[in-house]
């Protein structure tokens, strides 16, 4: 039997890509779950502060996973739990999913597309060639936070954190809250890529110290974490000597980025690109695969949980589309290029035939900026301009690209973020 | 006296500085660019609140704990009693998400519900 869709995770973006898919028509739209519950990470993200943009309230993870599941049984989507995909490949006009679970075992579900909805991981230790032994006690923030939240067990009582992205901070709070002490948060780079709310609410409100442009030159403990040394970095973020300070302590946890998992990807031929680590799509946020598609954070990474929603219905829909065949090309693709401080976007790049009355460009900066210009290029002819007071590396940006300001000759759009302090 | 706080009304981040009397009233706050950040300025140094998430212990369920939070904001230096009140309690599966699993925690007339529903 031949699926429709075949929804490969079951977070956020899988939700509200089944969902979406559900709703243009598409019945046929199963999910496969690696987890033994749907919702993905938001089950262990038990703050607050979701779904501000979606609900017009702030919500917890978990409850705001819970709508979405709630939706999902209501639409009688069907989704298989503790399956994990370990292979996927285009056959014919087939996609070919292999996956193993203790039910089924080896199972192959074929279907006419597949939406990419794996999620990412966060950046290991082995990543980040940090000297020293190599005790226990060292955990990535995000498995902490799984450690706390949802097996109930503190993973240390004295704690240093390295890297001051979300999870990061967000953990910070955490331990301090379950009773632990955090003795600093150390960021390598001299601005923290952590959201600023997260600063003043899981740090300054605890009297926990951010250092920036420090990092840890040295890990003592033979069985566990006893010490952590950390040191100021310069211009070049090499350590500079004598600034050492040193941290008793039984756990170091990292939270130093996260990579879109696109092992799967790989495995189907999918280009990736190698600022995001993502799938490049197009405005369909369809990948050189025809018939696969990729949101949420497999594409890139997000910092809020409402636009992976906002970006898997897209997917969704356009699954849909491409099951039903409601679109017949071939369509004129034209490249997104990246202009000033912006690092990339999502699409990579887009069709004025094909696209609808507009598009979301999502983008990142790639530094903090003040009195930022975001501009629009056809071509090198404005097409829309905009004032930014602030922009920073810590917050997706998006401008909407229209079908209207296209006469059908354009061969180059450019998304361009300025503030005069270009090559200085 | 002075406080200075970052204001956290926008991405901005302005730095604010709140000036206060002896009584602890606000004098002026600086270095806001609206009028939210006056606000978030005024209320942060005369009665800051906070919603309180964390894990309760669930008895009979699946799941060791499951994720609950302050129906509201609660007064900041209440933070602490209320998590030593989530810490000492014990529900007993199942529960639903928005069950009551404690009244009026810490005195501040506000209940903790859970987030997620464990069986």
């Amino acid at each position: 039997m031949k699926h429709d869709i075949v929804i490969i995770g079951g977070g956020p973006a899988g939700l509200a890509a089944a969902i979406a898919a559900r709703q243009s028509g598409v019945e046929d739209v199963p999910i496969l779950e690696r987890e033994k519950e749907l919702g993905g990470i938001l089950n262990q993200c038990i703050h607050n502060g979701f779904g501000l943009h979606t609900f017009k309230e702030e919500l917890t993870g978990p409850e705001y996973a819970a709508r979405y599941i709630e939706k999902a049984q209501e639409l009688g989507i069907p989704y298989k739990l503790s399956t994990t995909v370990v292979d996927l490949q285009r056959q014919g006009d087939s996609v070919v999913v292999t996956s193993v679970s203790k039910e089924d075992g080896l199972m192959q579900t074929e279907a006419k597309a597949a939406v990419l909805c794996m999620g990412c991981r966060e950046r290991p230790r082995g990543a980040l060639n940090i000297p020293g032994t190599r005790p226990a006690g060292i955990f990535s923030a995000g498995t902490a936070q799984r450690l706390v939240n949802m097996e109930g067990y503190l993973p240390g009582r004295k704690a240093v954190i390295l890297g001051s992205g979300d999870i990061g901070l967000i953990m910070a709070r955490r331990m301090t809250l379950e009773g632990a002490q955090v003795q600093c948060v150390a960021e390598l780079m001299p601005y923290s890529g952590g959201l600023k709310r997260n600063i003043v609410q899981c740090l300054d409100d605890y009297g926990i110290p951010l250092k920036l442009s420090h990092t840890v030159v040295d890990i003592e403990g033979k069985e566990r974490v006893t010490a952590v040394t950390i040191a100021q970095v310069d211009e070049k973020l090499k350590p500079i000597p004598g600034t050492e300070e040193r941290f008793e302590c039984d756990t170091l946890l990292l939270s130093v980025g996260l990579i879109p998992e696109n092992e799967l990807s790989k495995a189907v031929g999918v280009e990736l690109s190698p600022v995001t680590s993502g799938p490049l799509v197009n405005e369909q946020l369809e990948t050189n695969i025809p018939g696969v598609f990729a949101c949420g954070n497999v594409l890139h990474v997000h910092d809020l949980v409402d636009y992976v929603s906002e970006e898997a219905q897209q997917a969704g829909r356009s699954a849909a589309q491409f099951v039903q065949k409601a679109q017949a090309g071939p369509f004129g693709e034209i490249p997104l290029k990246t202009g000033g401080a912006v690092r990339y976007t999502v699409p990579a790049s887009l069709s004025p035939q094909r696209m609808g009355e507009e598009a979301v460009v999502r983008f990142r900066v790639g530094r903090n900026m003040r009195k930022a210009t975001v501009r629009v290029l056809l071509d090198g002819k404005e097409a829309y301009k905009r004032p930014r007071p602030v922009m920073a590396p810590g917050e997706m940006e998006q401008v909407l690209i229209k079908k209207a300001w296209f006469s059908g000759e354009e061969k180059e759009i450019t998304v361009e973020a300025t503030d005069g302090q270009e090559g200085k | 006296m002075v406080r200075e706080i970052t204001c956290i009304s926008c991405p901005l981040g302005c730095p604010l500085r709140v000036e206060l009397d002896e009584a602890g009233a606000v004098l002026s706050v600086t270095g806001n660019t609206c009028k939210r950040g006056e606000d978030y300025g005024r209320k942060e140094v005369t009665a800051p609140t906070r919603t309180v998430t964390s894990t309760i212990k669930v008895e009979g369920a699946g799941v060791p704990v499951t994720s609950v939070r302050t129906e509201r904001d609660i007064p900041k230096e209440k933070i602490f009693t209320c998590m030593e009140e989530i810490r000492q309690a014990v529900v007993k599966a199942p529960v639903a998400i928005g069950d009551v699993v404690i009244e009026n925690v810490a005195g501040t007339g506000v209940n903790v519900r859970a987030t997620k529903a464990a069986q």
